[in-house]
């Protein structure tokens, strides 16, 4: 009860108002009630100290602690001036990192806002909005480090195993289907009754008609041999006018075996194409059964070599080399737009509905088209809105490291500097003024982006 | 007590001052139990400081029993029976193997290096190179480069081409060899017997190793390790520590398993496990010239650094198989940074 002791009705003690608008217009006690709105600055410091002290501890020495260590060297003992810094921009790997740095500040941010804008502006017009963005921003919920794992596993190479190669394949297979017997050969060595000829196998000699051909194939991939294959059989005996022969895997089970002979145990090779060649112009053409005989009708006179063509052995289509060197920054950016979407989403989205319906109105009533009223009201009006976002992304996208650790798996062309910093300091760099060195150098890169924001936060409230 | 992988670790420890010194009674023990090399990385300066109590053994290759016997091959002894092996594995339409040249497993690939190198260049030349003495431009590099290259430089011998084999890492290699059976053979230590265990392939059966072949003079043996160490003074620690110098605590250890040591008074017998039996017989007669893992002698920087130094140097080798004088430049360039 300490109002009614003070004298002072309770209204003044509630708030300034009250006290300003005392009718008596006595200087003293005038005086007195302003002392009592701001408080002593010993108070206030008391009541600031545990935070200042925290910040103090937690930030701010941190920082200037870092610009100090990064004027070292490796010990920590001697003083290696600007060093560390100009090392930033030096050896293959620093420039590359500082390179994807680049191409992630450049491509990340802006690709994320338009995906966002695009988004909330189609999540206006559909029915189940709420769905569709509840599932666009559940990302969103997934920690950096199981995303990472979720798109090593999309991006790898085997088809098997990552969707984004099996859709790859999917739409290729749908297109072309490779058949065929991929990787296969003639035996090597000299001698040989078959050479590799332009991507396909032909024969060593030359052959007319009323003659058989044995084709011996290697490096078969027993996955590739069909089920409906049939032991090699010897070619059927030659006609008049025709050539017979024999491709076959010629490879006994357990080594051994006479090679260049269809032997028991060996297995046709069905549905090769064949093709009798002279002057690099096609003649006759068969295809092999299923114990990989085939007989050529109708070969005129003369000698010809008989060639496997190539399309028999392309190898098949395996997708895109997504963690390759220059697809890896590209994919990582993928799954970071994967995450980061919904959030621009949401942000625009709510920018979206704080437009005012009139003005769209007034532009439609005026005769512009759909997408003039977009192009020239709507994103004019969400402007702040798309900068806020974008900048924010932008902060975002130079500390990313988790992403960038697990999908890249320390390939060193996926390297960014916020991962480079952590590589030279702890990761086996060993080398914490270098470390600091590119932390400090994030930190100046951050700073822009930073004062941005604060300061349209500061004319919001203005 | 400290247990230390490194012997390098070891020995920025002991340089600190960190660790103490063995007492003259453990020294004698590690005299007669350990070839002076095993000694000498358990030192810094004219002290002794550590034990090696486990050794991990790198001088194998695994391989699948029934593709060598469909292909019609037997386990290589020499580099050359080697390439040849592969060659005819591939013919009969098998990968000869799976390479975890991936960025964070790329220390396979300086483990098949070390193989070639000390057993073409020998034990000497070996201790010189991990310490910088020898640059890597050096011809015996090159000549190594290029051994190397008859295996790295063909991609179908490779599981997936090269593609596949700069991206895949070591569990990834060893379960393409044995649980998908998509090759004949992969490079791994002993201890690749924990990676196999998670497949169907039982270890001794479907799954065997082979000594890694010789591609000079010397049988190559490359052995990591854990190095015991104390760091208090104290009858109780050097007590412990004779005890674990000892052949009663190697004997004891390698009745359980998953367990070799470099004490030569350790007697094959000791040890249950069949193949265990199998590498310390390999061990043994390496005697001498057994060295440790040269990518742990180096600095971190060079030797132990995912995507950085001898790691990536290799791996770009994969890619660039051709490049042996680029890849040399790289290698001294890296190691010119991380010896300075």
């Amino acid at each position: 009860m300490k109002a009614p002791k003070d004298g002072v009705p309770p209204a003044a003690t509630a708030g300034g108002a009250a006290a300003v608008a005392d009718p008596a217009p006595d200087p003293p006690r005038k005086r007195r009630s302003r002392e009592r709105l701001t408080p002593p600055s010993w108070l206030a410091l008391l009541f600031l100290l545990p935070a200042l002290a925290l910040l103090g501890f937690l930030v701010v020495y941190p920082i200037v602690y870092s610009v100090i260590r990064s004027l070292f060297d490796a010990t920590g003992d001697a003083f290696a001036g600007v060093d560390n810094y100009t090392g930033v921009f030096q050896g293959r790997e620093n420039l590359i990192a500082v390179r994807n740095t680049a191409i992630w500040v450049v491509v990340a941010p802006s690709l994320v806002t338009i995906v966002g804008l695009f988004f909330a502006v189609l999540t206006e017009r559909i029915r189940w909005a709420t769905a569709f963005k509840l599932v666009v921003f559940m990302p969103m919920a997934i920690s950096f480090l199981a995303s990472g794992v979720i798109f090593r596993l999309v991006y790898q190479q085997d088809p098997d195993k990552g969707v984004a190669n099996a859709a790859m394949v999917a739409i290729h297979d749908t297109f072309a289907q490779d058949t065929g017997y991929p990787g296969a050969g003639p035996r090597g060595g000299g001698d040989q009754p078959l050479r590799e000829d332009a991507g396909g196998v032909a024969t060593t000699g030359t052959h007319s008609a009323g003659q058989s051909v044995l084709m011996p194939l290697v490096k078969v991939k027993p996955e590739y041999v069909p089920d409906g294959a049939e032991p090699a059989a010897q070619p059927p005996p030659a006609q008049a006018g025709q050539v017979t022969g024999t491709v076959w895997f010629d490879f006994t089970r357990g080594g051994g075996g006479e090679p260049n002979v269809p032997n028991a145990g060996e297995t046709g090779l069905p549905g090769v194409k064949v093709e009798a060649v002279r002057g690099g112009e096609v003649v006759a053409t068969a295809t092999t059964n299923a114990d990989g005989t085939f007989t050529m009708a109708d070969v005129p006179d003369g000698a010809y070599t008989i060639r496997l063509p190539a399309d028999n052995f392309t190898a098949p289509y395996r997708g895109a080399e997504w963690l390759g060197s220059t697809l890896i920054t590209p994919a990582i950016i993928g799954s970071y737009l994967w995450v980061w979407s919904g959030f621009a989403m949401v942000l625009i989205a709510a920018g979206l509905a704080a437009i005012p319906r009139d003005a769209l109105e007034a532009a439609r009533v005026d005769g512009a088209t759909e997408w003039q009223v977009f192009r020239r009201v709507t994103i004019p009006l969400l402007a702040p809105v798309l900068m806020v976002v974008a900048v924010t992304l932008t902060i975002n996208v130079l500390k990313v490291f988790d992403l960038v650790y697990i999908i890249g798996g320390g390939d060193p062309n996926a390297s960014v500097l916020a991962l480079e910093m952590w590589t030279e300091a702890f990761g086996g760099g060993n080398d914490q003024g270098a470390g600091s060195a590119i932390a400090v150098l994030l930190f100046v890169l951050v700073a822009p982006a930073m004062l941005f924001n604060i300061r349209r936060i500061r004319q919001e409230r203005t | 007590m400290a247990i230390l992988p490194q012997p390098g670790l070891m020995k920025q420890y002991a340089e600190k001052g960190s660790l103490k010194p063995l007492s003259p009674d453990v020294v004698s023990e590690v005299d007669k139990n350990f070839s002076p090399y095993w000694k000498e990385l358990g030192s810094s300066g004219d002290k002794t400081y550590g034990v090696m109590i486990k050794a991990a053994y790198k001088s194998i290759l695994w391989y699948r029993p029934q593709a060598f016997s469909d292909a019609g091959v037997q386990p290589p002894t020499t580099w050359q029976e080697l390439v040849t092996a592969a060659g005819t594995l591939q013919e009969a339409g098998t990968t000869p193997f799976t390479l975890a040249a991936g960025p964070d497993d790329s220390w396979t690939l300086t483990d098949w290096f070390e193989n070639v190198y000390l057993s073409q260049a020998g034990p000497e030349n070996y201790d010189k190179l991990a310490e910088h003495e020898i640059k890597w431009t050096d011809p015996t590099v090159k000549k190594a480069l290029e051994t190397l290259a008859e295996i790295w430089g063909k991609p179908d011998f490779l599981n997936g081409g090269v593609a596949t084999a700069t991206k895949t890492k070591f569990d990834e290699s060893v379960t393409q060899a044995f649980g998908q059976e998509k090759a004949a053979m992969v490079y791994g230590g002993d201890f690749a017997a924990a990676n196999i265990a998670t497949t169907n392939a039982k270890v001794g059966t479907d799954a065997k190793v082979f000594a890694f072949p010789k591609a000079g003079d010397t049988a190559p043996a490359i052995l990591g390790g854990d190095v015991a160490v104390a760091l208090k003074d104290g009858e109780g620690a050097q007590e412990l520590m004779k005890f674990l110098a000892s052949p009663e605590a190697g004997k004891v250890w390698a009745g359980l398993g998953g367990y070799l040591t470099p004490n030569k008074n350790v007697p094959p017998d000791a040890y249950a496990d069949p193949v265990a039996k199998e590498l310390i017989g390999q061990l043994q007669q390496a005697g001498d010239a057994a060295r440790y893992d040269m990518s742990d002698l180096t600095p971190a920087a060079f030797g132990a650094t995912p995507g950085d130094g001898m790691w990536e140097a290799l791996r770009t080798f994969v890619q660039k198989p051709d490049d042996v004088a680029g890849t040399q430049k790289k290698l001294e360039a890296e190691a010119a940074e991380a010896y300075k």
